[in-house]
């Protein structure tokens, strides 16, 4: 007898290219960038700014037209954005005329499901990102924290086979950045997804990940793959291990970006908004 | 065309109350009081200087007094025109004329905007001809108007509507250019496409930039729509400002300019006062920006 094992959240890019302007400012932002992630696998996409990093999220999410290569999720080409892939943002990009109900709700509505059903569903997912009280509040009202909890719950409402996260606590204080790492990861636990989590903070990555790709500068390639063998369920104490050390001292030495080129003017794929010069939180 | 302060002050409101932010309570200053009681000193010093210049019919070099009414009688006037019926008549028909000069204004030009501000093709063919109307004054259609449509009644309110469009279709198609792009591609992610985007994301978005336009273009539309009626009019307000002068009914003359300048006024109220309430999330973000 043969069981059908129904596999969902596989990822596959084969040797993805990604050229950006035109005539002779032409350029590649990526280049021959292959990857593998299997389902409910957490993935950290590590590299200096301007790596192509963005461009690679936006590629799979369906916004970025590669120009060689394929990108397939469960084995079907990616064309076009789609709710199966959810995109979370660094900040700002809740609708802002729509309160926290309505934001998480709206996949739903653009499903067609009718009202009193995103209600609920809605209501549940924003409990599980523990925001239950505020779901009258506009984005507005919230802090940069609160805001990100609200994206994360508006993805996951459509069930989504991967995220794709592009900074997404970028732009939060230490400590709320910390409590949003936590965060993920307990919601992770219970939904299992696929996981395609951008960052430059090695930090980040490490306390996240089961597996850290790091970039090169542009164009972006892949220079190394690297496993993150920490225990599941974890605790913030595990930033002070050795172990959590030497690999974070690995991670730096591939990165260095003081020896690298001079940094490149930051234009983004889809309009991030440029905040800060990217830095390598130590 | 895109006024950014103008933007703020017409549907930056009263501030309601944030929950979990502490409320501040209501305050009235010193300063404040000091400030009303300055402004209301100053217009009772204007309408003095006006009653002592018109009632001494001072001549000033090349400007003379001689027939300007004094404040009284234009009081007089304009409690008699409250209660006579020519009012409602004149109000009646200013008002269907902007009614429908503005009302297809907004339409147009709401509508030509979303599709200029988000398509490139549609600005390619549509702006340049645009481009070419704009600077032409709404005033100047009105010998052309006349001769083209069946009545003056129609090209009092083409006038009017040509008068209000350019200020809404502009600050539609900058308030469209200006949506973020990472919306656009989060409500895509999300499952939105083709006029359901327009609808849920494009729209709202650039809203606050549209009822700038509206508001705008409803102090355009006044201004266009009593040089029209000056000038080929029966009725309206604006055909009894200038009926007054063939008549030397001078005093109504000035009760005509002040019936204009508070119709306008009101109306202009009124849309921002739409516009408060269309965007509420918008007076929160204004505030803490
Ligand atoms: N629309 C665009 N047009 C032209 N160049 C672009 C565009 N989008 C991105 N680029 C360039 O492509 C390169 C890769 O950009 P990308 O945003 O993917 O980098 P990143 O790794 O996400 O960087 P960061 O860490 O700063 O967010 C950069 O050099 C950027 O300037
Ligand atoms: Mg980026």
């Amino acid at each position: 007898m043969t069981t059908v094992v129904h596999l969902r959240g596989r990822v596959d890019i084969q040797h993805l290219d990604i050229e950006f302007g035109q005539g002779t400012s032409r350029f590649k932002a990526v280049s021959d960038v292959s990857l593998a992630a299997s389902t409910g696998e957490f993935i950290c996409l590590l590299g200096p700014s301007g790596c192509g990093k963005s461009t690679v999220l936006g590629a799979l999410a369906g916004h970025i037209v590669p120009s060689a290569g394929r990108l397939l999720l469960d084995g079907e080409a990616i064309n076009g954005p789609h709710p199966d892939r959810g995109l979370v943002f660094q900040q700002h990009t809740l609708f802002p005329w729509k309160s926290v109900l309505d934001n998480v709700a709206f996949g739903l509505k653009m499903q067609g499901v009718p009202g009193p059903e995103r209600t609920w569903r809605a209501r549940e997912l924003i409990e599980l990102v523990g925001l239950k009280g505020f779901e009258r509040h506009y984005p507005s009202q919230l802090s940069g924290g609160m805001q990100q909890r609200v994206e994360i719950a508006r993805v996951l409402i459509n069930q989504p086979r991967v995220l794709l996260m592009d900074e997404p606590f970028g732009a939060l204080d230490a400590q709320t950045r910390l409590k949003m790492q936590q965060l993920l990861l307990d919601v992770w636990a219970r939904i299992r997804t696929t996981v395609l989590f951008v960052t430059h903070d090695i930090d980040e990555a490490l306390f996240l990940a089961d597996r850290i790709l790091v970039m090169s500068a542009r164009p972006g390639r892949i220079i190394d793959d690297i496993r993150v063998p920490f225990a599941r369920p974890r605790e913030a104490q595990l930033t002070t291990t050795h172990a959590f050390n030497s690999l974070k001292r690995h991670c730096l030495e591939l990165l260095h970006p003081q020896n690298g080129p001079a940094p490149l003017d930051r234009l983004s794929p889809l309009g991030d908004s440029v905040l800060s010069e990217a830095h390598f939180a130590i | 065309m895109s006024l950014p302060d103008t933007l703020a002050a017409g549907l930056a409101g009263p501030a309601a109350p944030v929950a979990g932010q502490p409320r501040r309570l209501p305050r009235w200053p010193a300063g404040r009081l000091t400030a009303f009681a300055v402004g209301a000193l100053s217009l009772l010093a204007s309408l003095l200087l006006w009653h002592a210049l018109a009632t001494s019919r001072a001549h000033l070099g090349f400007i003379t007094f001689a027939h300007v009414p004094p404040p009284s009688e234009v009081l007089e006037a304009g409690i008699e025109l409250l209660s006579s019926p020519k009012l409602s008549l004149h109000v009646g028909h200013s008002l269907a004329r902007i009614g429908a000069g503005y009302l297809s204004a907004a339409l147009a030009g709401v509508g030509l905007g979303l599709l200029i501000g988000r398509f490139r093709w549609a600005a390619r063919a549509l702006l340049p001809p645009l481009e070419v109307l704009r600077p032409i004054p709404a005033v100047a259609w009105i010998p052309l108007a006349i001769l083209m449509f069946p009545s003056t009644e129609v090209s009092m309110m083409f006038i009017t509507f040509t008068g209000a469009i350019f200020p809404i279709l502009l600050n539609t198609i900058h308030g469209v250019e200006a949506v973020d792009p990472r919306l656009v591609a989060s409500a895509r992610s999300l499952g939105t496409r083709g006029p359901r985007l327009f609808a849920e994301v494009i729209l709202p978005s650039a809203a606050p930039g549209i009822f700038t336009g509206l508001s705008i273009g409803m102090g355009t539309c006044w201004f266009c729509l009593v040089s029209a009626e000056m000038i080929s009019g029966q009725f309206g307000i604006g055909y009894y400002t200038w009926e007054s002068y063939t008549l030397q009914n001078y005093a109504g003359i000035v009760v005509g300019m002040l019936f204009i300048g508070a119709f306008g006024m009101a109306s202009s109220a009124l849309v921002r006062w739409l516009g408060h309430f269309a965007t509420p999330w918008y007076r929160l973000q204004e505030k803490k920006a």
